[in-house]
């Protein structure tokens, strides 16, 4: 299998750091917040593979960290150490050393976001086609009708109805918002998916919809994936391996199955006793 | 030497400006008609409307800004705006450094922060506890009853000594470690006459666009923050009016010397405390306003938009009076007005385009019905 | 009163040498960076923001006593504003000449309009702009749109195409079309209707954009790229002049059948046809009475 991705080291603090930040925080310390300079250790020390067609988990309570992983792979936010490269094809980028216009470039052409929350992965003053056809044409596609097609296509894969393709994503359940994003995420056919708690907060049986048409779409496409959630049972259905975090820190890492059958680490233990 | 084009549309324009100055000039008509206004009127008798227009204007010549008074017919806006136009043909001849304001003459000087400070609260000038009853009397009025009134007054004032220079509210308050310490004077203020601005923008372009906007467009975004669209809630430490020495280098001996003074109107506001970003202790923040001539609604709320626009910069604008774009490229009478003017210009052409677009657009919806 | 000059006697061109040359070097700037805009200290001209003061200040930033002056508002040198402006050149830029002949001048500007006779290398034409960002539409903020164009990001205003053809069945911008420049930055090519929109495209004569209110100077110089914005299968058209038949309408006053022409209702009633460009339609009537054999 080839590696699609890696991360080694990769930090982020918020606020002006301090040499005594690091030795301060994390789970040993029980807390994330540096007591000597008020700074936030977001993640630190975060290192991990993935590899081709691979669904990855990043799995921790709020404040963890996890989400600030996704967001700074996906240029959402700068790190501030580390570094990540991604292996597309024949070639490879170093994420954090691209400039502005190369990171844009790859966000519209290779990877794919899906938020916890719609109003940040769609434009709500557009219509659902709309959005769709605004990652195409982020990726130089110009053909009105190829556009619209491709929209029917993705929407119909994700199970919108189609009579809604140009329908605002506002009037839309949160269900289906999560689909419209799920499909704009999809339409440049990206090798490379980041999910961040997609079905935090809907039903249970839209939530159970939902990961089914991503483990689909997975077999489908072989997209990688990593998967951020709080949710055991997001992970122990989507994923393959897993890492889990707290303050900031990667405590446990290896095959999902292993991590829930067999925890190590003390927080995993309590975590996995009280999904039961 | 070409010839000249004017067709019709100059008689047009020659007509609306004729039609102006009868307006200004059909009292002499009148059998009893009264003596055309003179600048020096407007100039003491108009003294606010001269101290707005200067200040808009951004050029400090009170007498220009009573020409451009009387020849607008009394509008503000373009009044600012012909004293501007003239602004635009003066180069630039000279530089002053930073001018300390401790050295202001005053004419007034308040605080409601604290109870007396040093140096003394000053009312001077102001309508803010007069009754606002229409007086009656005014409606004729002689130059011996002006004669009366100011000498009355004058011989009424007791005899006193001012000091050269009254302390700041503000220094007190920083010697006790209240607010942060005045930093980099070093730094050349940003000259937005000269240069365009370009977000982000430092805080001396905000202070300089904020100085010369248009009274009430500033009062209105500052009154947003002051109602609930943000939370700056102000203690004014410092209000003071008075005149300004200016100082220049002497051509010669290089020495700073008092080449003149102006009327400003200086505000400080002092506002919620914050935590330091350095691990230092919280202190409260602040926010600075001055223009040109007396005004102190327009001081004020420049001082509370300078403090809203710093939180703005800092964490993010969570209103609209907190983001310097918003703000600056919407308070300028000269931009707004003269915008707002343009729509009465012809546009048939742009009009013609819409007509076919429409059209076009009706024509295939009833294809497709 | 004290002594204050009361002299009228005005730079050459109204402004000091000091902001013509700073205008200048924007220029330069503009043309090094086809329909990038570039900022600068717009100074107050005497007439209202929104009446061509960017225009004005790019013209007499350039103006010499050399050069021949036409200046048009809608297409027409007779029109209240182009009077206006020109008035106001001849009184600060003593020795200039004025025509209203496409053909004779040096120096053009207009609002509104790109006139119907091409242009030559040896013409500069200044086009007045009240917004100079195509994206403002779709993008508040000046320091997020200025990102964008650096990275030629205009997928959110393609889609505003979209959701044009998806409602309407048709792009319903009808003037101010965005249009791509030499590739990379896209323009808004002031309120001219698309009809001229193709004039704009490998043009001989220098293209100068001026917006005064909002700051920003920028330029499509000669033989450049101008593509409006479009879809391989929905392209860019033009005003359509057909009447219910199909026919081509032609002006009332000259006959012409190629030009961008206004419509307007007559006293009785009667909805007729002009042509926009009066410079044009006078020399199209001249054409045709010389042709008849009379004098012209």
């Amino acid at each position: 299998m080839n590696k699609i991705l890696e991360v080694r080291g990769m930090s982020k603090i918020y606020g002006p750091g301090c040499p005594l930040c690091i030795e301060s925080t994390g789970p040993e310390a029980d807390t994330n917040l540096c007591p000597h300079c008020g700074s936030v250790v977001a993640i630190h020390d975060v290192s991990f593979d993935l590899f081709e067609g691979e669904i990855l988990g990043v799995m921790g309570e709020s404040g963890s960290g996890k989400s600030t992983v996704v967001k700074s792979l996906y240029f959402d936010q700068a790190p501030s150490g580390g570094e990540a490269i991604f292996y597309d094809r024949d070639k490879q980028y170093a994420l954090f050393s691209l400039n502005a216009a190369q990171q844009r470039w790859l966000r519209n052409h290779r990877f794919g976001m899906v938020y916890q929350n719609p109003h940040l992965g769609l434009n709500f003053n557009i219509s659902a086609g709309g959005n769709i056809a605004e990652r195409l044409l982020m990726s130089d596609l110009m053909d009105y009708g190829a556009i619209r097609e491709r929209a029917k296509t993705l929407l119909a894969r994700t199970e919108v109805l189609l009579a809604r393709i140009d329908d605002l994503p506002k009037h839309f359940s949160g269900g289906m918002q999560q689909r419209v994003q799920i499909a704009k995420a999809l339409a440049t056919q990206p090798p490379l998916l980041f999910l961040d708690e997609v079905t935090t907060g809907l039903d249970l049986s839209v939530q159970a919809r939902i990961l089914d048409l991503i483990l689909e779409i997975q077999q489908e496409l072989k997209t990688a994936m990593v998967v951020v959630t709080h949710d055991l049972g997001v992970i122990r259905l989507l994923t393959g391996r897993a890492i889990v975090m707290k303050y900031g820190r990667v405590i446990e890492a290896g095959l999902t199955d292993q991590i829930l059958e067999d925890p190590q680490h003390a927080y995993t233990q309590r975590l996995v006793a009280s999904a039961l | 030497m070409g010839y000249v084009a004017i067709k019709g549309g100059g008689r047009a324009i020659a007509g609306a400006a004729a039609a102006t100055e009868f307006l200004r000039t059909e009292e002499g008509l009148s059998d009893t008609p009264a003596e055309p206004l003179g600048i020096h009127a407007i100039l003491h008798q108009l003294r606010y409307l001269v101290d707005r227009v200067v200040s808009e204007g951004g050029v400090y010549h009170p007498q220009f800004a009573a020409l451009a008074i009387k020849q607008s017919l009394g509008d503000t806006l373009e009044a600012a705006f012909a004293l501007r136009a003239w602004r635009s043909t003066r180069p630039r001849l000279s530089t002053t450094p930073p001018l300390d304001t401790s050295r202001m003459r005053l004419i007034r000087r308040i605080s409601s922060a604290f109870k007396d400070i040093p140096g003394g609260q000053m009312l001077g000038p102001t309508p803010d506890y007069a009754l606002r009853l229409l007086r009656m009397e005014l409606m004729d009025e002689s130059p011996a009853a002006f004669r009366a009134f100011a000498r009355r007054w004058l011989e009424s004032c007791p005899e006193t000594q001012l000091p050269d220079s009254f302390p700041k509210v503000l220094d007190a308050l920083r010697a006790e470690g209240l607010l942060p310490p005045v930093t980099s004077r070093t730094q050349a203020a940003f000259d937005i006459t000269r240069e365009p601005l370009v977000f982000p923008v430092p805080r001396s372009a905000q202070l300089a666009t904020m100085a010369r906007a248009e009274t009430g467009s500033l009062l209105a975004i500052a009154y947003s923050n002051m109602r609930g669209y943000g939370d700056v809630h102000p203690t004014i430490a410092e209000l003071r009016v008075g005149y300004l020495p200016v100082m220049l280098p002497h051509p010669i001996t290089n020495e700073l010397t008092e080449v003149g003074e102006v009327l400003i109107t200086e505000c400080e506001v002092v506002a919620m405390y914050e935590a330091s970003d350095t691990g230092g202790k919280p202190m409260f923040t602040m926010g600075y306003g001055a223009c040109f001539g007396h005004n102190e609604v327009k001081a004020i709320s420049m001082a509370i938009l300078d403090r809203a626009l710093q939180k703005g910069m800092k964490d993010g604008p969570g209103n609209p009076s907190e983001d310097p774009e918003f703000v600056l490229l919407h308070v300028d009478g000269v931009d707004s007005m003269g915008f707002a003017s343009h729509y009465k210009m012809p546009h048939y052409v742009t009009f013609q385009s819409d007509l076919d677009r429409l059209r076009t657009t009706q024509q295939k919806q009833g294809e497709r019905a | 009163m004290n002594a204050v000059s009361r002299s009228n006697a005005y730079n050459f061109g109204f402004l000091d040498e000091y902001a013509k040359k700073e205008v200048r070097r924007a220029i330069l700037k503009a043309i090094a960076i086809p329909g990038y805009q570039v900022p600068y200290a717009s100074r107050e001209m005497p007439m209202g923001r929104g009446f061509g003061t960017g225009g004005l200040q790019l013209t007499l930033s350039l103006i010499g006593p050399n050069d021949v002056l036409k200046v048009i508002d809608q297409g027409s040198d007779d029109s209240v504003n182009a009077v206006n402006l020109r008035r106001f050149i001849e009184m600060t830029c003593p020795g200039v000449s004025t025509t209203t002949k496409t053909a004779e001048c040096t120096l053009i500007q207009s609002r509104h309009r790109i006139p119907e006779r091409p242009l030559t290398s040896k013409q500069i034409i200044v086009l007045q702009v009240p917004y100079p960002d195509p994206l403002v539409v779709v993008e508040p903020s000046e320091d997020k749109r200025k990102t964008m164009h650096g990275e030629a990001d205009y997928s959110r205003l393609l889609v505003k195409l979209y959701e044009d053809i998806v409602k309407f069945d048709e792009i319903t911008i009808s003037h101010r079309y965005p249009t791509r420049i030499n590739d990379h930055y896209v323009i808004d090519p002031s309120p001219i209707p698309r009809w001229d929109v193709p004039k704009l495209h490998a043009s001989a004569a220098l293209i100068l954009f001026g917006a005064g209110r909002e700051k920003k100077i920028y330029a499509v110089p000669p033989h450049t790229k101008a593509e409006p914005l479009a879809f391989s299968d929905v392209p860019f058209r033009v005003e359509d002049f057909r009447d219910e038949q199909g026919r081509r309408r032609a002006c009332a006053r000259c006959g012409c059948t190629d030009s961008f022409l206004d419509e307007f209702v007559t006293d009785s009633g009667i909805k007729t046809y002009q042509c926009s460009d009066s410079d044009w339609c006078n020399e199209k009537m001249a054409l045709a009475r010389q042709t008849e054999g009379k004098p012209a």
